[in-house]
């Protein structure tokens, strides 16, 4: 119930809307620090749009989406931050940023928020290496003084250089990939693609982490080692995760807290056993016929 | 042979600074997909204030050593032009990213009149005469024909070469060389990563204007004059050359570079002055029907 005492990310009253169509309707719910929260539902319910808006892909059309990015969310210091129409407030009780009002970079560097798409995204003309040490631009660039400085070689440039291969080379390890640092990433075979792309999303620092379908594609060997990689994540790097995805097995399995939305709504909210015994889901992936439907609120 | 021989010394020169011009031109076309038309009259202003700079130079403050006041010069004319791009990138680029493809293009036209109008009531329509220098030369054969190689020309391929190493390595090896890479092949992709995107693409102008304005102080010393017009025709045959090594390839643009110029002087020398443009233009049109994504060029994949 982590989601409740200790929220990261809260959502309110997000909608987003597309013309006349309302991907996202008045979606609330929070996401608990150190969870592992799954996003589910059927298709085109909206999970992705969610993402989209998460990550300032999207600018939703209302709502608040606040980040505490450390310490607790203090919901005064959340009705000030807004009415101050400002993106970032440090409060004694911690950082906090409202992402909706925030671009894309900033959302990643700043707030600590990465993402992976349901397809690949990687650099694939740059070496699995480099893939990961892209990731960690922000740093570099300040150490290596905006690229000048770093030409000279003044300042701990060589330094920050060689801790970030070797955060690179820590997390090849950890996904396997250390044999083929060096070799173009658009030559990976597809499962260690994706491990691939959340080792990168892993070395930008997050503090929450939001999977696109992860295990999308994988075999039950692959999912199985993408199930302990992201319970390595969570209780390892102490970072939160944020996922979608469509393999129950997964969801099930690794899930702290579980969010189920249909046509943009969210139809039900709690762990993943009081999810999967829950009427409205099982209507929703199942289907209702009309009486049932009709049934169900009088009784 | 001698001929020949001369003709290649003057056909790298020529081609050195084609190089350095279509460099700006691929890298930024590499990062926006957007042509920067603007791009030849950036390098004809380069010119302009290389030559201000020099007059500023020699004639005010007195620094009587030439090796000084070109170095003076070249680094006075690298930040002012690298300004230069950065305002026409904000003003004239940025405002429209995001809006229909053609739209920045029609703006890098109007950027490009407006440069070269400007630089025309400024200094006056009429060729403005540079004090000679570096006259030296080298005789490298002797004989009948004897074939020199001049200081200038010395001078303007060092200078190219220094500049492609450190330029290379600059994209290669510095977290901004990895992170324009990053943002050649997604955009978003890259903003996810925290990468700061209109920033990184607004240091590609600079990068590519200090280049042209390197080209443009060469350029200058090289010819001995130079024209508020002079921004077209060597735009055009860069951007020729950008297109001709595949554009939004890096070494393509230098290797173009040095055809153009090659293809330029062998053809004045060995048939006639006049069609040495048709020349450069009708092995761009034959080099792009055999290969259309030029020498270089990655071939068009669709990004899903």
């Amino acid at each position: 119930m982590r989601w409740r005492t200790n929220p990261l990310l809260g959502v309110e009253h997000l909608t987003m809307r597309f013309g006349g169509l309302v991907a996202i309707n008045d979606l609330s719910f929070d996401v608990g620090r150190g969870d592992i929260t799954a996003l589910i539902g059927p298709n085109g319910a909206g999970k992705t749009t969610v993402f989209n808006c998460i990550t300032g892909f999207y600018k939703p059309t209302e709502g608040r989406m606040a980040f505490a990015r450390t310490g607790l969310a203090d919901s005064n210091a959340v009705a000030r931050l807004t009415a101050s129409g400002g993106r970032f407030a440090g409060t004694p009780a911690g950082d906090l940023y409202m992402l909706e009002r925030m671009p894309d970079h900033e959302i990643a560097w700043r707030a600590r928020v990465a993402r992976t798409f349901q397809n690949i995204r990687l650099f694939s003309g740059m070496t699995v290496l480099e893939n990961l040490i892209v990731a960690q631009h922000n740093p570099l660039m300040r150490a290596s003084g905006y690229s000048l400085l770093g030409v000279l070689g003044i300042g701990g440039y060589k330094t920050r250089e060689r801790e970030a291969v070797a955060k690179a080379e820590m997390w090849l390890e950890r996904i396997g990939l250390i044999d083929r640092a060096d070799d173009p990433a658009g030559e990976l075979p597809y499962g260690a693609q994706r491990r691939l792309e959340i080792a990168r999303a892993m070395c930008t620092d997050p503090v929450l982490l939001c999977l696109d379908e992860p295990a999308a594609g994988l075999n039950p060997r692959e999912s199985a080692e993408l199930n302990k990689l992201l319970r390595a994540i969570r209780d390892e790097d102490k970072t939160s995760v944020l996922l979608i995805e469509h393999d129950m097995s997964v969801v099930m399995e690794i899930s702290d807290h579980v969010v189920v939305l249909d046509y943009g709504v969210k139809i039900s909210d709690g762990t993943p056993t009081q999810v999967r015994n829950d009427p409205k889901v099982i209507a929703a992936y199942l289907g209702a016929d009309d009486e049932t439907e009709n049934a169900e609120p009088s009784a | 042979m001698e001929n020949f021989l001369q003709q290649l010394i003057n056909g790298l020169t020529l081609g050195s600074i084609y190089g350095l011009i279509a460099i700006g031109y691929t890298m930024v076309f590499g990062i926006i997909g957007m042509v920067n038309f603007a791009h030849g009259d950036v390098f004809m202003v380069s010119a302009f204030i290389a030559l201000l700079i020099f007059l500023a130079v020699t004639q005010i403050l007195g620094i009587a050593s030439l090796p000084l006041a070109f170095v003076l010069v070249l680094v006075a004319a690298m930040i002012l032009t690298a300004l230069w791009a950065w305002v026409i990138e904000r003003i004239a680029y940025r405002p429209l990213r995001g809006s229909f493809r053609l739209a920045p293009l029609i703006s890098a036209i109007g950027m490009s009149i407006l440069l070269s109008n400007f630089v025309q009531v400024a200094q006056g329509p009429r060729n403005k005469p540079v004090p000679p220098m570096f006259t030296d030369v080298i005789a490298v054969t002797d004989g009948a024909y004897r074939v020199t190689l001049s200081y200038k020309q010395i001078l303007i391929m060092l200078v190219t070469a220094l500049l492609l190493v450190g330029f290379w390595w600059l994209v290669q090896k510095t977290p901004l060389g990895r992170a324009q890479r990053a943002c050649e092949q997604d955009r978003k992709m890259a903003a996810l990563l925290g990468i700061d995107v209109d920033r990184t693409i607004a240091l590609t102008f600079v990068i590519g204007a200090a280049l042209a304005a390197v080209a443009g102080v060469l350029y200058m010393m090289y010819y001995g004059v130079v024209n508020f017009y002079d921004g077209f025709v060597p735009g055009v045959k860069a951007f020729t050359a950008a297109v001709l090594g595949g554009i939004g390839s890096l070494p393509g643009a230098v290797l173009g570079g040095l055809l153009i110029g090659l293809i330029e002087t062998f053809w004045s020398a060995y048939f006639s002055t006049d069609y040495k443009d048709v020349a450069a233009f009708s092995i761009l049109a034959i080099v792009l029907i055999f290969m259309p994504s030029g020498i270089l060029g990655r071939p068009e994949v669709e990004k899903v």
